[in-house]
């Protein structure tokens, strides 16, 4: 899976938790400052990307991915 | 074998009323704050005097009176609790007492907020199994005696309150009852919900415990549901575990239920652990928010870790 695929994935989840329309989830995003998500959505969002992309996030990682960059290459590094 | 219904639903919670602007005095958080994490807008506390013994009481009393049957046909209490002031009388025999009953067989049991849920499966097998006629079940809870309210991520979640069923036979060939529990348990993950000594206070790690009840939970459910011979679209109303409305709407998504089918009593009741689910049920029936004759679903989840579901039929 290429890293834009990992993006669109990703940007239909965050739109799907937490209400943000996918064209603003951008890979220098920050979770908690841009996007407004809090602790609870994102362990949401690591278990819907666990579903989608086969990748588990656990909580000890969870907290250093900060931007969607992160999070994408978190998934591209372990699927 | 006879089968086993649900009679009647009481429901009791506290006087006091503890607004998130009450909290946000003596902790670090605010109203906002507390709605958008965990969707409690008040609870109830009860008076310093007030015990689980008391509430039990209360709600047993109401739903009693409420199933029409006689004090001397219940053969059995059950009071689900976590929160007793001490482990000795249990409350079970008090509340039967005070009831009036007729010298029932009484226990307490402990499955922390999935308390209830167990409590119905006991209940259940005993009226089919003709250990008891008809069993009184109770959830009652003081969570509030054992929190630290200097700790801002549990002081805002848990409440007091109780909650009751009559539980009695079904006749033979009457449609709908209680479903089988489907009831299990991860102690792998005990660390997670803990009163650590005596004089301690609730600790959990809240993140963890979310990430575990918005993944495990929902296929115990769907099991639930396939046990009892009924799909999700069949069911009328949804009332898991008041722990977290989060986790509450999460675990509702993956079912697929909508959201005006489930119980949102944690807005104003708090998380009263096993008192939770009878003290929603018995709202839910004064407002009119249940359809007798269709089936619900509890789930109930919390320490241990251990969780419980079952479909019943509504009274």
């Amino acid at each position: 899976m290429t890293d834009q695929e990992i993006l669109a994935g990703l940007a239909e989840i965050i739109d799907e938790i937490a209400g943000v329309p996918a064209d603003e989830v951008t890979p220098e995003k920050n979770f908690v400052d841009d996007l407004d998500i809090d602790s609870l959505s994102m362990v949401e969002i690591a278990v819907a990307a666990q579903d989608k992309f086969g990748v588990e996030i656990p909580d000890e990682q969870l907290k250093d991915l900060k931007t969607v960059q992160d999070v994408v290459n978190f998934v591209s590094k372990n699927s | 074998m006879t089968g086993a219904r649900i009679l009647a639903f009481g429901g009791y919670q506290p006087d006091k009323v503890v607004t998130n602007d009450d909290l946000a005095k003596i902790v670090d958080t605010s109203d906002e704050w507390i709605r958008s994490r965990v969707g409690i807008e008040s609870r109830r506390v009860a008076a310093d005097d007030e015990t689980v013994a008391d509430m039990a009481e209360a709600a047993g009393a109401k739903a009693l009176a409420a199933s029409g049957l006689s004090p001397s046909s219940i053969d059995l209490v059950i009071v689900a609790t976590c929160s007793p002031e001490v482990p000795l009388p249990n409350v079970a025999a008090t509340v039967a007492h005070r009831l009036g009953l007729d010298a029932p067989g009484a226990y307490d049991l402990n499955a922390a907020c999935a308390g209830f849920c167990y409590a119905l499966g006991a209940a259940s097998d005993a009226v089919r199994a003709g250990s008891a006629r008809n069993v009184l079940v109770i959830g009652s809870e003081k969570m509030t005696s054992w929190i630290d309210w200097t700790d801002r991520s549990t002081c805002i979640i848990f409440a007091d309150g109780a909650g009751a069923a009559v539980v009695g036979p079904s006749a033979k060939g009457e449609p709908g009852g209680i479903g089988p529990v489907v009831w299990g348990s991860a102690g792998d993950q005990a660390h997670k919900i803990t009163v650590t000594s005596r004089t301690g206070a609730i600790r959990q790690d809240g993140q963890a415990v979310f990430r575990w009840a918005t993944t495990a939970l929902h296929p115990v459910a769907l099991e639930a549901c396939a046990r009892a011979g009924v799909s999700t679209a069949d069911i009328s109303a949804f009332i898991p575990h008041q722990a977290n409305l989060r986790i509450i709407e999460a675990i509702a998504r993956r079912l697929g239920i909508p959201r005006d089918r489930v119980a949102d009593d944690i807005v104003h009741a708090g998380n009263t652990s096993s008192a939770s689910i009878p003290l929603a049920l018995s709202r839910m029936a004064e407002q009119g928010r249940l359809q007798p004759g269709t089936p619900a679903l509890l789930l109930g989840f919390g320490a241990g870790l251990s969780y419980a579901a079952q479909v019943i039929t509504v009274p």
